[in-house]
């Protein structure tokens, strides 16, 4: 129950910030913008033709996929800037302390943080995504053949980005726990790129960087995830047939695996349980 | 029977940060309803003692509780309240938001929450600014939120760290307003101060620690050394001191004479028995020896006992 009255100020705090409302008006910005990129497209002409139903799609498909990957990120960015601060940042302010000498659990605190934290990435992910799909629908008549699955592939990669950076906030400054947790970021999301070219290339060991990275932090294996989510099937098709096509970053030719998922589950529990008894041992 | 468990109980608390002793062996008893004064000077472990009290830091050895409980439990610190010396609250929160998050925090019964936390914010002189944001507060209005929170809900012990540190003199004299009021509503309270001013106005009794030990305890009596000097200006006799030594320590300066050490009850029979002598008595000055001084004088002799 403290747990969740942790989550409620948590939730309450954060969302007060000016961080939240620049973020908000932004990306209320964003899929304004992309929304009338997207109404353009009916209107383009390829050598004097009519662009094709079947083009349209292709093109209406991987644009969406941009612009998802850019609030993916943004989400993520959000997530480790906020979760960097929630810990470090409230022991050295000195704001921990009245808390903590309340009857609280250490755990509650953590888990609390987590939830409330969670919470604002789910509703995020969901908004955002929800009036990029309708925008792009108004605008072109397409929309993915999974829109929900996509949605929540995109918020389960911004509560694994703020599960880690929870965890680096416990032991490291807010700075030094926000810069970590974006290297591991883009690093996995490197390393993921490099494993897909391995394996087009059939090279087992860069093809390997890619698996492991993906164990260590999902981030990237749950965007994979957003992005077969987000592919229509002609376009997995298309692909499945060509190696630039598999090499591509922006492309997936299967969803993830119910056992990857499964993994990913546990490694969220592991790492919050490996918080709680990092701030447990955390002396104030 | 409860009220025999004392507010506070600690053997040999311990506490060692690398090859640093910052508390070493505190063992100590405050019961229910005293104000108990923790003296000393920066760095001298009071904040750690604090810390351990409330579970924020483990120890390296000892034992303590609150109210009865183990400390480091989260039960023994349901009637518990504290303002740390590093205050600081939710900024983006109202005053009233942050005593509403910590009413639940206690399980304050929701019937009486906002009754209390309007008795908090009136307390401190915070209730005006109630819905204000805790980000514009300056220093002291932040403390003074620290104090309606360590308030809230009649806790049994309060620990106030270094409660006036942001406080001009009208907020100091409504801390020690605040303090007298809970002793009387039979709360403890622990006051870490290095004001000394602040621990002789309203302490019942005293610690004075140094480099992570007590080195003196008890009332502010016992720690001032019990009894007076008396002053006094004398003509008409000879041999006061040999007069005078059974009050007390003499020191004779001439016409002066200073008696130290003297029961303040036996004031006047040295005066009766130096008139009965014949003597003219011109002057008595009882002085108390101020706390200031004797805490110096405690600091330099531990020193002292350290360097030997």
């Amino acid at each position: 129950m403290k747990a969740l009255t942790i989550a409620m100020v948590t939730v309450r705090e954060v969302s007060r910030r000016r961080l939240v409302l620049a973020l908000v008006v932004l990306s209320a910005f964003a899929v304004a913008l992309t929304g009338w990129g997207f109404s353009r497209l009916p209107g383009i002409r390829d050598h004097g033709v009519p662009i094709t139903a079947a083009d349209l799609t292709l093109v209406s498909s991987q644009l969406l996929i941009f612009v998802l990957f850019m609030f993916s990120a943004v989400l993520g960015l959000g997530a480790v800037m906020v979760a960097s601060q929630s810990v470090s940042g409230e022991v050295e302010s000195g704001q921990a302390l009245a808390v903590l000498a309340r009857p609280i659990r250490r755990a509650e605190v953590i888990v609390g943080k987590w939830l409330g934290l969670g919470a604002l990435i789910l509703v995020y992910a969901a908004v955002a995504t929800t009036a990029e799909f309708l925008v792009v629908r108004w605008a072109t008549g397409y929309l993915p053949p999974h829109p929900v699955e996509a949605a929540v592939f995109v918020a389960a990669e911004g509560l694994v980005l703020l599960t880690l950076t929870l965890l680096l906030s416990v032991g490291l400054s807010g700075i030094t726990a926000g810069i970590i947790a974006l290297m591991f970021f883009f690093i996995t999301w490197i390393a993921g790129v490099a494993g897909a070219v391995g394996t087009v290339l059939n090279n087992g060991p860069i093809e390997a960087i890619g698996n492991i990275s993906r164990m260590l932090l999902p981030s990237d294996g749950l965007w994979r995830g957003a992005i077969f989510n987000l592919e229509p099937a002609t376009v997995v098709a298309v692909a499945s047939g060509s190696r630039e096509a598999a090499a591509n970053p922006f492309t997936s030719l299967s969803p993830p695996a119910a056992a990857y998922l499964a993994w990913v589950a546990v490694w969220i529990v592991a790492i919050v349980g490996l918080t709680i008894a990092a701030f447990r041992r955390r002396e104030l | 029977m409860a009220g025999e468990v004392p507010a506070i109980h600690a053997v040999e608390l311990t506490k060692h940060y690398g090859h640093i002793e910052a508390l070493a062996g505190l063992t100590m008893s405050v019961p229910r309803g005293e104000i108990f004064g923790f003296l000393g000077p920066n760095g001298a472990g009071k904040t750690t003692a604090v810390k351990l009290l409330l579970g924020l830091t483990s120890p390296t050895a000892g034992d303590a509780w609150l109210l009865g409980e183990p400390i480091g439990r989260a039960g023994a610190r349901r009637h518990v309240g504290y303002l740390p010396e590093l205050f600081r609250y939710p900024a983006w929160l109202s005053p009233a938001e942050v005593l509403r998050f910590h009413c639940r925090l206690i399980d304050l019964p929701r019937t009486v929450r906002e009754d209390k936390i309007e008795a908090a914010l009136t307390t401190v002189g915070l209730r005006l600014r109630a819905n204000d944001r805790v980000g514009t507060f300056s220093k002291g209005m932040q403390q003074r939120l620290g104090l309606a929170v360590a308030m809230l809900g009649d806790p049994q012990v309060v620990f106030l760290d270094e409660p006036t540190s942001a406080l001009d003199p009208v907020g100091r004299h409504d801390v020690r307003e605040i303090i007298r009021a809970l002793r009387t509503r039979g709360t403890a309270v622990f006051l870490n101060s290095h004001l000394l001013t602040e621990v002789e106005q309203v302490c019942d009794r005293v610690a004075v620690v140094d480099h992570g030990r007590v080195v003196a305890s008890g009332t502010l009596d016992d720690i001032l050394g019990g009894g007076v000097a008396v002053r006094l200006h004398v003509t008409g006799v000879t041999g006061l001191a040999s007069l005078l030594c059974r009050w007390g320590q003499v020191v004779a300066e001439g016409e002066w004479v200073t008696v130290r050490g003297v029961d303040t009850e036996n004031i006047a029979d040295i005066v009766a028995e130096l008139v009965a002598r014949g003597a003219r008595v011109h002057a008595v000055e009882p002085q108390r020896q101020s706390l200031e001084d004797r805490f110096l004088e405690l600091l330099s002799a531990a020193d002292d006992g350290a360097a030997a």
